[in-house]
């Protein structure tokens, strides 16, 4: 059996290693699929269903569908990117997304996908729901406000045994992501900038450092998300 | 029997406000009143946030003078980052603050001149009020609409080099600032195409005033008898007695320019100054401790600013500061009108300044950010547009906000602003049966000098349309008339 496949994304022919998830494969080839609980390197959980396509007809995440050969995907159709829409516009109104004076504004995953995918007024509701921010922690705040419960931290950031250093708490609508209160002082700066940097949204901030980059060289100001990936197709063509 | 009028909305002012002019059984004026009817909370929804976020939170309180809340909040922070009281920062940090500010007063004066007082000064207080805009002054005096325009403009740029946006920007961080200049910005600025770099903004800065100087030669009952009352004047002051609209010491004098506070460290200022609230306004009223609530009140702004520093450290805004002062034979002007005169020769102040710091390597490299041993309480004062700004933060050991105390430069000038309503109501209201849109705009004018942001004052929220009411002596309400 070839250790490649073959398969195609909107009709476009591509070709990916065998067994891998279909949301590397098509950054392979050039094209993007928005993700935002997936994270390179981080085992796919499938939680935030943002990098939903069609497989054959059928909706499943690209982040946990390993690659098959011929498989057709639909990517980029109204259908399936109104579905992505839909389900950033939830993330806005659940929380409380206060853009202006948030430091991550630029750099936010969630708000660069709004941005891509153009919305403007929610379709729902706001909630704006009571939450707290927890600054009990001597180098992070946890704003639970910002929070998209997608556990990127929970997966990525560990100790040197391997235990999560961020845990879920409480439960139903209620959840939400703390610092394990056992495993809080294993948090070393170096951990700490990074689960600031691999929160895809402004739910964990590192203290005292806010808006030390500024308006121009945050990391959307001169690419948009996914411009990065598509130009690589574009330089393909 | 007696008579309240309310004029609202009072139009050409930043925000929105009510007039009230309360008349006796004799049809005479008994009072009249300010009503800042807006409420937005920011002292308390800040609370809870981290300190840090505060210079990029609070600005949003006004698209006018965001730059002003950015820097009396970074301000404060420095002295909680233990980054000293005001000149603690790098070379490069406070340099480019300052020229951020200096911008921003350049802009902000040039919008109120050329957008919002030259109406009334081209057309008259009284003319068709569908002429007497910013649309009337460019059909009447292109050259003159242009400049505002432009001036405008350039104000903008240098703050978008500086924060990075032209409004709401995230320049200043506590400790210092995030960027340098950069050679291209700097060459931008200081050698742009016509009309946009720093000599056409000093020459057309120069223009203005000598037309301003060329009315007042011919309308001197308006420009020095309008709304003319006694009143103290508080300003910060370098520590040498001159401008300095970023940073100085507390001093105050009186309406003949005796000195009442004596070039005080700001971050006591609630030793000095406290603030009264009434009942009929959202909007405090502060008072010099010392002297008591009743007459302990002030006013802030470039007339108060005229009135307590000593000289300029420019060369040609001194020379037209010496004009001001001979003309008020040395005493501080007490005429409400001299403030557009003073507005103007701080126009041409900031964009002297701005053609100095542009020529300064130091914005171009350096340390941006210094820090020291942590405070858990800071204050920050800045000369925004329209007068002093106090910015008061405290925080918990955990880095969070616990109180927030902000009294703006519209709410140092409640009191002196109801003086001038009063004063201006009496003459042109006095006996007179019905309500006139001159009428209206003569109280407004009054208002206007001020160049008030109402909004600011009340970290306000939502809609003020500018209303005037008449009550009776029994509180009745019996006229009504609405200006939009």
């Amino acid at each position: 059996m070839s250790q490649f496949v073959k398969f195609t994304i909107d009709t476009i022919e591509c070709m990916a290693t065998r067994g891998q998830y279909l949301v590397d494969a098509a950054r392979e080839n050039g094209i993007f699929i928005p993700t935002l609980c997936n994270y390179p390197g981080v085992k796919p959980k499938g939680s935030c269903r943002i990098c939903t396509v069609k497989v054959n007809g059928k909706l499943m995440t690209a982040c946990t569908t390993p690659v098959a050969e011929g498989m057709n995907v639909e990517n980029e159709s109204a259908e399936i990117n109104d579905l992505r829409k839909s389900i950033i516009e939830l993330l806005f109104v659940e929380g409380n997304h206060f853009c202006p004076a948030c430091e991550k504004s630029g750099s936010c995953e969630l708000q660069a996908l709004a941005y891509r995918f153009k919305m403007l007024v929610p379709r729902f509701p706001f909630q704006f729901p009571y939450r707290s921010v927890d600054a009990s922690h001597p180098k992070i705040i946890k704003d639970h406000n910002r929070c998209i419960l997608c556990k990127r931290c929970i997966r990525a950031i560990t100790d040197d045994s391997g235990r999560s250093i961020f845990a879920y708490r409480k439960r139903g609508i209620g959840v939400e992501v703390v610092v394990d209160p056992k495993l809080g002082k294993q948090l070393t700066d170096e951990l700490a900038q990074k689960a600031m940097d691999i929160c895809p949204v402004g739910s964990i901030l590192v203290k005292e450092k806010g808006f030390n980059v500024p308006i121009g060289a945050r990391r959307y100001d001169k690419s948009p998300i996914g411009s990065d990936i598509e130009s690589m197709q574009i330089s393909k063509i | 029997m007696g008579q309240k009028i309310t004029i609202e909305p009072v139009t050409r002012v930043e925000g929105h406000g009510k007039v009230t002019i309360h008349l006796n059984n004799e049809g005479k004026i008994e009072q009249t009143r300010l009503h800042i009817v807006e409420f937005r909370g920011f002292e308390r929804f800040v609370q809870g946030r981290p300190y840090w976020e505060m210079p990029v939170l609070v600005q949003r309180l006004c698209g006018i003078c965001p730059v002003s809340h950015h820097l009396a909040a970074a301000k404060a922070l420095d002295v909680i980052v233990g980054a000293g009281t005001g000149d603690g920062l790098t070379p490069t940090g406070e340099k480019m603050r300052r020229l951020m500010h200096y911008g921003q007063m350049f802009q902000s004066h040039s919008l109120h001149f050329f957008h919002l007082a030259s109406p009334d000064l081209l057309f008259g207080v009284d003319s068709d009020p569908i002429k007497r805009n910013i649309i009337g002054v460019a059909l009447a005096n292109k050259d003159l609409a242009v400049q505002g325009v432009m001036m405008r403009k350039y104000g903008q740029e240098v703050i978008k080099v500086t924060a990075g946006k032209k409004i709401h920007g995230t320049g200043a961080i506590p400790g210092g600032i995030n960027k340098h200049l950069t050679e291209e910005e700097r060459d931008y600025l200081l050698h742009g195409d016509d009309y946009m770099n720093i000599d056409k903004m000093i020459s057309w800065s120069q223009d203005a005033l000598e037309f301003f100087k060329d009315y007042h030669k011919n309308n001197k009952a308006i420009i020095d008898h309008f709304a003319e009352f006694p009143s103290s004047y508080l300003s910060l002051v370098r520590k040498d007695g001159a401008l300095d609209l970023y940073h100085g010491v507390l001093r105050a004098v009186d309406s003949e320019g005796k000195k009442i506070l004596h070039d005080v460290d700001y971050q006591e200022y609630d030793r000095y100054i406290d603030e009264e609230v009434k009942s009929w306004s959202y909007m405090k009223f502060p008072y010099l401790k010392e002297i008591g609530k009743k007459t302990g009140w002030y006013s802030v702004g470039p007339l108060a600013r005229m009135n307590t520093v000593e000289f300029i450290d420019t060369p040609l805004a001194q020379k037209e500061f010496e004009q001001f002062r001979k003309y008020n034979g040395g005493k501080p002007s007490n005429k409400t009108m001299h403030s557009h005169w003073a507005r103007l020769i701080e126009i041409l102040h900031s964009a002297e300044k701005i053609k100095e710091l542009l020529n300064d390597p130091d914005l171009m490299e350096g340390e941006l950010v210094t820090r020291g041993t942590k405070k858990l309480e800071g204050v920050g004062l800045i000369e925004a547009p329209r007068g002093t700004l106090f910015h008061q933060y405290k925080i918990g050991e955990n880095d969070m906000i616990t109180m927030a105390n902000l009294i703006v430069s519209t709410t140092n000038n409640n009191q002196p602003m109801n003086e001038a309503v009063n004063q201006v109501a009496v003459k042109v209201m006095t006996g007179q049966k019905e309500i006139t849109e001159g009428m209206m705009n003569a109280v407004e004018v009054a208002i206007r000098a001020y160049d008030p942001c109402l909004s600011c004052a009340t970290h306000a929220l939502g809609q003020m349309p500018l209303e005037f009411e008449v009550y009776d002596a029994y509180n009745n309400l019996i006229d009504r008339k609405f200006k939009h």
